[in-house]
């Protein structure tokens, strides 16, 4: 190895291992403080990366029995699983219809479905505030499950049309000859074959659920009823008092282990965004 | 025919559910803002009357919007030319085989899927006035700064104008920096490694073979990439939000926070919406430019 190829390597490594500690030290300062003593956190000049005082469990203990964290996980979760079956009643036909059966004008119909992604909660979410409490759906969790498919029903739209352009025709036709209809041919040939696509929507409209923020924090008004993205920066920060040991500890939980299943199905994230409209 | 095997009304049916709820949801209250925006109504009023212009012209004339306004294409372009910058060079040096690259992946891609207002939290806590991580290296490790007599105060990172618009600035490059990143090595890894071995074989270097050969390539997705961090740095509150609350004195007020905190907090629903229209224009010259890009190369 001579010089310059050393330089590229070091250069290389620095590359990656700067970037890389700018994306998840955040992460790693928030497990830090978990564990972290109050007068140690109340210390500004402690020692910042041990535990000059001892380690506690104390903060974790607040975080599950004195906050509604606990709560708001299972609100999440709730929300999580009803939108993502509205998601997939809806969104997987209509990829499937868009990717074989409309042709051209599905292709456009697909393109402008996907352009509706763009339109984002902050134009929208002063019209839907009036329409949520003129349903009596106010401080409920039901605005939020009606409200969050019309960010993933597109998204996942659009996944699962690229998702079934990618599968071979001759599986239906070779279907549609042994006698099974086309909506046939779709239910019992193709479905069943697409697992990992579904599953790829169900793991996506999840963590967007999760992710939501603007409209938790305006249909929501009481404490008991926020998902976890809303409740933690706004309830467990009481004016000016600031829980930072409880509140590092709900943010790490809350945010790390789904990035765990997340980065299982990423590639097929990215080719939605890329070549999803690859003429097939 | 049956219906179950002809393909035009069978595709009707599969389609007509997602396109209703997304009228329903989109569609509709997209209209009402619009109705919204030239009238009074507020959160009490069941209706509202007609108000003409008003509400714009009042807005134009309110200096807090035109900063926000200001604030947002600030915000949105400087964070997105970095982002841009720094995911050409972070795609390029993750192309690369090298041990341990999904542990790696996997922390780069982490304040993307961690939801954005709890990743915000974290970096409040970085920034915080009084115990910042920052400011204990500054003074502990370099000593440039610091509470003692005689030593230049540590910087207040969310309290004085200019650092809290680089902060907000910095937090939001760190959360799209990821979404950027993996749409450049989708494009990257499209490149036939042929182009790179002729590259080579002709003695082009590495600076020669990313500035005429790779980013050229990737142009298109790198528009892509440009365009969708644009749009969701355009609309964002939650940085803002979770961070300043658009202070000190509205420095980093942006337009959808200065929407939540007029129509939500306020209750002037057709103020409100006459702010959040204003990011309409925008979005839709965005939308039409990724058409375009659809059209062009097979890429959306």
């Amino acid at each position: 190895m001579n010089a310059r190829e050393v330089g590229g390597k070091v250069v290389h490594r620095s590359v990656i291992g700067l970037f890389s500690i700018f994306a998840a030290f955040p992460f790693a300062w928030m497990l830090i403080t978990t564990f972290k003593k109050t007068n140690d956190l109340l210390d500004p000049n402690s020692f910042p990366f041990g535990y000059p005082k001892g380690m506690t469990l104390e903060n974790l203990r607040v975080l599950f029995e004195e906050t509604l964290f606990l709560r708001w996980m299972g609100n999440t979760l709730f929300v999580g699983l009803i939108v993502v079956l509205i998601t997939l009643l809806l969104a997987v036909p209509a990829g499937y219809a868009l990717a074989r059966l409309s042709g051209s004008f599905g292709e456009q119909l697909g393109i402008g479905i996907f352009l509706t992604y763009l339109v984002p909660p902050t134009i929208l979410f002063i019209p839907l505030a009036k329409v949520v409490s003129l349903l009596h759906l106010q401080d409920t969790l039901w605005s939020l499950v009606l409200t969050y498919p019309s960010f993933t029903i597109p998204f996942c739209t659009w996944l699962m049309m690229g998702f079934f352009k990618a599968i071979p025709k001759d599986i239906e036709e070779a279907a549609m000859v042994d006698g099974l209809s086309r909506l046939a041919a779709f239910t019992k040939v193709i479905l069943p074959m697409s697992v990992a696509g579904i599953l790829t929507v169900v793991i996506f409209t999840f963590t967007l659920v999760m992710q939501e923020f603007v409209y938790g924090l305006t249909f929501i008004n009481s404490g008991r009823n926020f998902t976890v993205s809303v409740g933690v920066p706004s309830f467990l920060v009481r004016g000016d008092v600031y829980f930072w040991g409880s509140l590092m500890a709900a943010c790490f939980i809350a945010s790390v282990p789904i990035a765990f299943l997340y980065n299982l199905f990423v590639d097929r994230f990215i080719a939605g965004f890329t070549v999803g409209a690859v003429k097939g | 025919m049956r219906t179950a095997d002809d393909p035009r009304a069978l595709a009707r049916i599969l389609i007509a559910p997602a396109l209703i709820y997304i009228g329903a949801v989109i569609g509709v209250p997209f209209l009402l803002s619009l109705w919204f925006s030239v009238s009074d109504v507020t959160v009490s009023s069941a209706a509202g009357h007609f108000v003409g212009l008003e509400n714009f012209r009042s807005a134009l004339d309110d200096p807090s919007f035109r900063r926000a306004l200001g604030n947002t294409f600030f915000f949105a372009i400087v964070s997105q030319l970095i982002v841009i910058l720094l995911a050409t060079v972070l795609a390029v040096a993750l192309q690369k085989d090298f041990r341990g690259k999904w542990i790696v992946r996997l922390l780069i891609l982490l304040p993307w899927v961690a939801p954005v207002s709890l990743g915000s939290i974290g970096w409040l806590w970085i920034l915080d006035s009084i115990y910042s991580i920052i400011n204990y290296g500054l003074y502990h490790a370099l000593g440039v700064c610091g509470p003692k007599p005689g030593m230049t105060p540590c910087p207040v990172w969310l309290g004085q104008p200019t650092l809290a618009m680089g902060s907000i600035i910095a937090v939001q490059v760190w959360r799209t920096l990821p979404l950027a990143t993996v749409i450049n090595l989708g494009g990257l890894s499209s490149i036939p490694q042929d182009i790179h071995d002729a590259a080579s074989i002709d003695g082009a270097g590495f600076f020669r073979t990313l500035f005429q050969i790779t980013v050229p390539l990737i142009l298109p997705i790198l528009l892509v990439a440009v365009l969708f961090g644009f749009v969701f740095a355009f609309t964002d509150m939650i940085v803002v939000w979770v961070l300043t609350r658009g202070g000190p004195y509205d420095m980093t007020q942006v337009l959808a926070s200065l929407a939540f905190f007029k129509g939500i907090d306020g209750g002037d629903l057709a103020g409100a919406s006459a702010i959040a229209l204003f990011l309409f224009p925008v979005l839709a010259a965005a939308a039409i430019l990724l058409l375009r890009l659809a059209r062009r190369s097979e890429v959306i």
